[in-house]
């Protein structure tokens, strides 16, 4: 199939991308047209990572949120989620309509891909997609009784605590049960964000003395996303990468500098900074 | 039992674990253990793909000091970035002069950002004051051109491990090199105005703190000493009594 975007996202945009071939702005846009489907694909993803914000690209790129041509085996949508993510990337709100319609797509990582895209554009008139989304897993204000699996429920938790939808928390609650740890840490994760009540960032500092390194590393990044000051210790003592407690930390300071209204640096800033210089 | 025997011990104990959780256990216990013997074994665990047992190895090679830095030298892994981080790490927290050049191709020219990061901040602590007086001027120039280069690279992290070294060497050269701090303030002043990242400034006022704060303290230095004699002639006039 496809090769996986992630695999191109480590390369530095000046580093040699190996298989890759470079392409021009105009031919990366002409490509998302063109009859070979991997160089759409292609072009799709080269657009988001290199975020060429022209109204080409995004025009382009929000035709392909409706692509027919392209489809695996199962009946999913590649082009699709690559414009989808790509959209996220590049700020642009006229994508914001187009990614909500997304929402409704039949593949699963196309919904994903348009949760994650419209957290990053930040436009809160998705917000109530998003909760029809979320409540496929509910029964009223409880978790269905089979655990469900069939929604990005992660992304689209993420989506409404980034998004601030303070309206939803009720909905969001139940997530903290389900059984995907994923999906819990989510929850906490949008939690915090909607109540500011420590109890959900003290859930994700227990999950950091967690068993498995991968879901540690999902850790990490929740907190450093809510820049969850009380955590800097355990972040940097739990057993993962330097690199990924490094981001983690750095959310942490930039939350204090951007919520600290002096021009000093605040003692949570200067303890953070300290625990960064230690990992270095 | 003598060190080599319980050396020969936690050595095998380490090759012959089976789990992450034992890995990280047998190196945890050959790192406290601290006998030369195992360097290289510590010096394997930085390739195991297990962070908990990284930071472990890297305490112990730490900890083993400049006996560890030949064998870190010859042994660092040209293949797995993951461990020539690490192995830059322990280098840098050593602090042994004979790192130097290793520090300075790392961070300049490795392709990987966590090698580069930890190779920048090893710059800053390496103990110059181990060389001949005679080289130190001539060594701490190479460093400072080597970060000024640095701080501009495109990852944030390795601009900030850059800021916490310039950070360390403009308070050394404060007294070596008085006439080249300009080049440190000015470099800093340049990352506080145009730096992309939030993180990085952040750092760079930091360092701007700490510069400043010795800056002082050397201002007043002076006239302390001269309070302290003059508080210790009396004092020896004491015996007069």
């Amino acid at each position: 199939m496809n090769s996986s975007p992630q695999k191109f996202e480590d390369l530095s945009p000046t580093g040699n991308s190996g298989d890759g071939e470079s392409l021009t702005v105009e031919q990366a846009i002409a490509n998302l047209e063109s009859a070979d489907l991997g160089l759409r694909f292609y072009a799709a993803w080269w657009l988001g990572r290199f975020r060429i914000c022209e109204a080409a690209a995004v025009t382009g790129l929000i035709k392909a949120l409706e692509d027919e041509a392209d489809r695996t085996p199962e009946g999913g949508y590649p082009l699709r989620r690559n414009a989808a993510r790509a959209l996220g990337k590049l700020g642009d709100r006229q994508a914001v309509s187009p990614l909500i319609a997304c929402l409704d797509c039949s593949d699963f990582y196309v919904r994903e891909a348009a949760a994650q895209s419209l957290e990053m554009l930040g436009d809160p008139v998705c917000i109530p997609a998003l909760i029809k989304l979320l409540q496929v897993g509910l029964q009223g204000e409880e978790l269905i009784s089979q655990p469900d699996l069939s929604q990005p429920y992660e992304a689209i938790l993420e989506a409404l605590g980034a998004l601030r939808a303070t309206e939803c928390v009720p909905l969001v609650k139940p997530f903290l049960e389900h059984p995907i740890e994923l999906v819990q840490y989510a929850a906490a994760r949008a939690m915090y964000q909607l109540t500011q009540e420590t109890v959900y960032g003290e859930r994700l500092v227990k999950a950091l003395a967690g068993e498995k390194l991968q879901l540690r590393r999902a850790v990490l990044a929740d907190l450093g996303a809510i820049g969850y000051l009380p955590a800097a210790d355990a972040i940097a003592e739990t057993l993962a990468e330097n690199s990924l407690k490094l981001i983690s930390l750095k959310g942490l300071l930039e939350h204090q500098v951007n919520h600290t209204a002096t021009n000093t640096l605040s003692d949570g800033a200067i303890k953070v900074i300290n625990l960064m210089d230690s990992l270095l | 039992m003598n060190n080599s025997d319980l050396a020969q011990i936690l050595i095998r104990a380490v090759e012959e674990a089976d789990s992450s959780d034992r890995l990280l256990d047998a190196v945890q216990e050959l790192a406290a253990a601290g006998i030369e013997e195992s360097v290289p074994t510590l010096i394997a665990a930085l390739g195991y793909n297990n962070p908990g047992a990284a930071v472990a190895a890297v305490d112990g090679l730490i900890a083993i000091g400049e006996a560890a830095v030949p064998s870190l030298l010859e042994l660092i892994d040209d293949y797995n970035y993951s461990a020539r981080a690490w192995a830059i790490r322990a280098l840098a927290g050593i602090g042994d002069v004979r790192a130097l050049d290793t520090l300075l191709e790392a961070a300049k020219t490795d392709f990987s950002l966590s090698v580069r990061r930890a190779a920048a901040r090893g710059l800053g602590t390496l103990r110059l004051h181990q060389l001949p007086a005679e080289k130190v001027e001539s060594v701490q120039t190479q460093v400072l051109e080597a970060l000024l280069l640095i701080s501009q690279d495109p990852e944030w992290i390795v601009r900030y491990a850059a800021v916490t070294s310039l950070e360390t060497l403009a308070i050394a050269i404060a007294v070596t090199l008085p006439d080249q701090a300009s080049r440190i303030t000015n470099q800093l002043q340049q990352l506080l105005d145009n730096d992309a990242d939030v993180g990085v400034r952040t750092r760079v006022e930091f360092a701007q703190q700490k510069i400043q704060q010795q800056q002082h303290q050397e201002m007043f230095a002076p006239k302390r000493k001269l309070q302290e004699t003059e508080v210790e002639v009396p004092h020896r006039g004491g015996g007069r009594r």
